[in-house]
């Protein structure tokens, strides 16, 4: 690797917040055993409560999200009765009420739901663009490189909200299906349209790194083709920044998603949705505080356990952290 | 060092253009009518539409359209919004609103993540690094959405210590948003000091340092600071970009009458000009800045040489 590949791969990885370990390996190599990448960091893993408290929280807000009836308490979201509304938290309904006099603890709960389709499905779609396309881009190198890396210069500049605000408040008056949905689906493809460089400047730095490698020139010596030589020697290897970057990022879409919905281009009524229950209960802020708070805190510990989990993963993937 | 600075310079026009017409393609590919919408319960007569149509060159192709647009931007003329205020107006009474937030909140982001960084780095695995990594997890972890309401809740209608909204206050209403508007990046830029300054404090040439007898204090100031600084000033300087998007709901949720709330207003009322204008002069920003980053890079990092 060359010094200036060397800062393009730092400068990527701080940006991503992940870590490849290649822009500086470490390997002992005085030791006698040399375990596997993946071993180490389990092992690594196992010892971080960190990763514990992210996995917990992660489980339990992803069965929330399959069975919400679980964890509504046995009441129903749609049902409500004015004569409650806004009634404060209390032993027999642990959220109250909102402004309709629906169950609030049912409310929030379903909210869980939209939220991690959102996030899952877009992060999908970020893995399936910036792989493809950063493999592309870093292992033809040329004229295909130099045009996708402008592309995502010019969707890099433009910012996450910014970009996704744009499209969903245009989407519903285009033909184009999916995006003109309002649903989970636009929301989901509008924030992976404006988020997918990281991952491909990630995928593409690590693909112009272990280019140049000698086993690479080995399985090219022995006549492997080049996509041969992609998907099984190149990409491998970007497995691991990848994992921490994807882990991490679907807190940040989820965070993104109740943001534009709360703007009010991303779900939108009769939809259950954090975003919404947030920008409803902002008017009786003084009066009705826990309408905020409770999807607010859910939405915090739900976003909170990806990054958790993604944090821990790139400490127990990161050789540096091993001295 | 010039010669790179120049083809930098010219690497953004086709980034600048691509964004800008990324923008202007989404906004006016609106088949929604802003004419009619424009006259409200009085319908407009149709010589009136037509003529308004003509003027702001709404029945050309799109290409035609953003050449149109594209010469005037050249001539220093950012178009008007339907209402017919210049966008250029429009951006010079919003603008200084969003840069006086900006700053507040790379100050916050420098400052008090630098010194928390500097002091978890020197002090590994003592209790306040564990403190700054825990807290730094969990402002990461908050939506600036949801901060925002907390602290406007607690340190505004709680507290009364500072204003909620607007700008009436001078630079004191800013420190409140500007502090929310920083916070993920001050979590980010601290940790990134920590890790960056832990690495380096393992390097030889500190060891070194030690050995030829220098004080502690100028072996991390002098000798481990400068290095560990280069990852962290590179994501400050990319993080202005991230800062005009949160600037969008901090502005919107603080009421500040900056360029953040007035294109979020603009995208909601579909004044294209407008959108398209700001957005432009955003990602202006933010390429800019990206360019004085890897500038500094090398005046920080002796190994970079560019030419």
């Amino acid at each position: 690797m060359t010094d200036q590949q060397q800062l393009d791969l730092r400068k990527d990885e701080v940006q991503a917040g992940t870590t490849t370990g290649l822009a500086s390996p470490s390997v002992d190599v005085t030791k006698e055993r040399q375990n596997s990448l993946w071993s180490d960091a389990w092992g690594e893993l196992r010892r971080n409560p960190l990763f514990w408290i992210g996995a917990v929280l992660g489980v339990f807000f992803v069965l929330m999200a399959l069975v919400p009836q679980v964890f509504a308490r046995g009441a129903d979201p749609r049902a409500c009765d004015l004569a409650n509304s806004q009634d404060l938290p209390s032993a027999q309904h642990w959220f109250g009420f909102d402004q309709q006099g629906c169950d609030y603890l049912a409310n929030v709960v379903y909210g869980a739901r939209n939220s991690l389709i959102i996030g899952v499905t877009a992060v999908l779609v970020i893995l399936l663009l910036g792989v493809v396309v950063g493999a592309i881009a870093g292992y033809y190198g040329g004229i295909a490189d130099g045009i996708l890396a402008r592309i995502a210069d010019i969707f890099y500049a433009l910012p996450l909200i910014l970009g996704a605000l744009v499209l969903l408040r245009v989407g519903p008056s285009t033909g184009i299906p999916i995006i003109n949905s309002r649903g989970p689906g636009a929301v989901a493809i509008a924030l992976a349209l404006f988020g997918w460089m990281t991952a491909m400047r990630l995928v593409r730095s690590q693909v112009i790194a272990v280019k140049s490698s000698d086993y690479v020139a080995a399985a090219r010596a022995m006549g492997a083709s080049g996509r041969r030589i992609l998907v099984r020697h190149i990409l491998p290897n970007a497995v691991a920044p990848v994992l921490v970057y994807a882990t991490i990022t679907i807190g940040v879409i989820i965070a993104a998603e109740a943001t534009l919905t709360y703007l009010g281009v991303g779900l939108q009524r009769p939809a259950i949705s954090w975003g919404l229950q947030i920008a409803a209960g902002q008017a009786s802020i003084r009066t009705a505080p826990h309408l905020v708070l409770f999807p607010s805190l859910i939405l915090t510990l739900t976003v909170m356990a990806f990054v958790m989990m993604g944090d821990a993963l790139r400490d127990a993937l990161d050789p540096r952290q091993r001295a | 060092m010039g010669r790179y600075v120049a083809r930098r310079l010219l690497l953004t026009i086709p980034v600048l253009l691509g964004a800008s017409f990324l923008i202007f393609s989404m906004v006016y590919a609106l088949p929604g009518d802003p004419i009619r919408a424009l006259g409200g319960d009085r319908p407009l007569s149709p010589a009136v539409i037509a003529e308004l149509r003509d003027r702001f060159h709404l029945n050309d192709p799109l290409y035609v359209q953003y050449w149109e647009y594209l010469k005037g931007l050249f001539q220093g003329d950012l178009g008007t919004d339907f209402r017919g205020r210049p966008v250029l107006d429009t951006i010079e009474r919003t603008l200084p609103v969003t840069v006086q937030l900006a700053l507040v909140a790379i100050l916050f982001e420098a400052v008090i993540g630098l010194v928390a960084g500097v002091l978890a780095g020197i002090r590994r695995n003592s209790y306040f690094d564990n403190l700054v990594l825990v807290s730094t997890t969990l402002i990461v972890s908050i939506p600036i959405l949801v901060l925002a309401f907390f602290a406007q809740l607690l340190f505004g209608l709680r507290l009364g210590w500072f204003p909620i909204a607007g700008t009436n206050d001078g630079l004191y209403s800013f420190v409140l948003p500007g502090l929310v508007l920083a916070s993920g990046s001050l979590a980010y830029v601290a940790r990134l000091t920590r890790t960056s300054l832990a690495e380096n404090l393992r390097a030889d040439y500190v060891r070194t340092a030690r050995a030829k007898g220098l004080p502690n204090r100028t072996v991390i100031v002098r000798h481990t600071l400068r290095n560990s600084l280069i990852p962290v000033v590179t994501f400050i300087g990319a993080d202005i970009g991230t800062l005009l998007g949160g600037a969008i709901v901090t502005e919107t949720v603080f009421n500040l009458p900056g360029i953040g709330r007035e294109v979020f207003n603009s995208i909601r009322s579909q004044e294209g000009a407008v959108v398209v204008g700001i957005v432009t002069l955003m990602v202006f920003f933010f390429i800019f800045f990206n360019l004085v980053v890897d500038v500094l890079y090398a005046v920080l990092d002796p190994r970079i040489r560019y030419d």
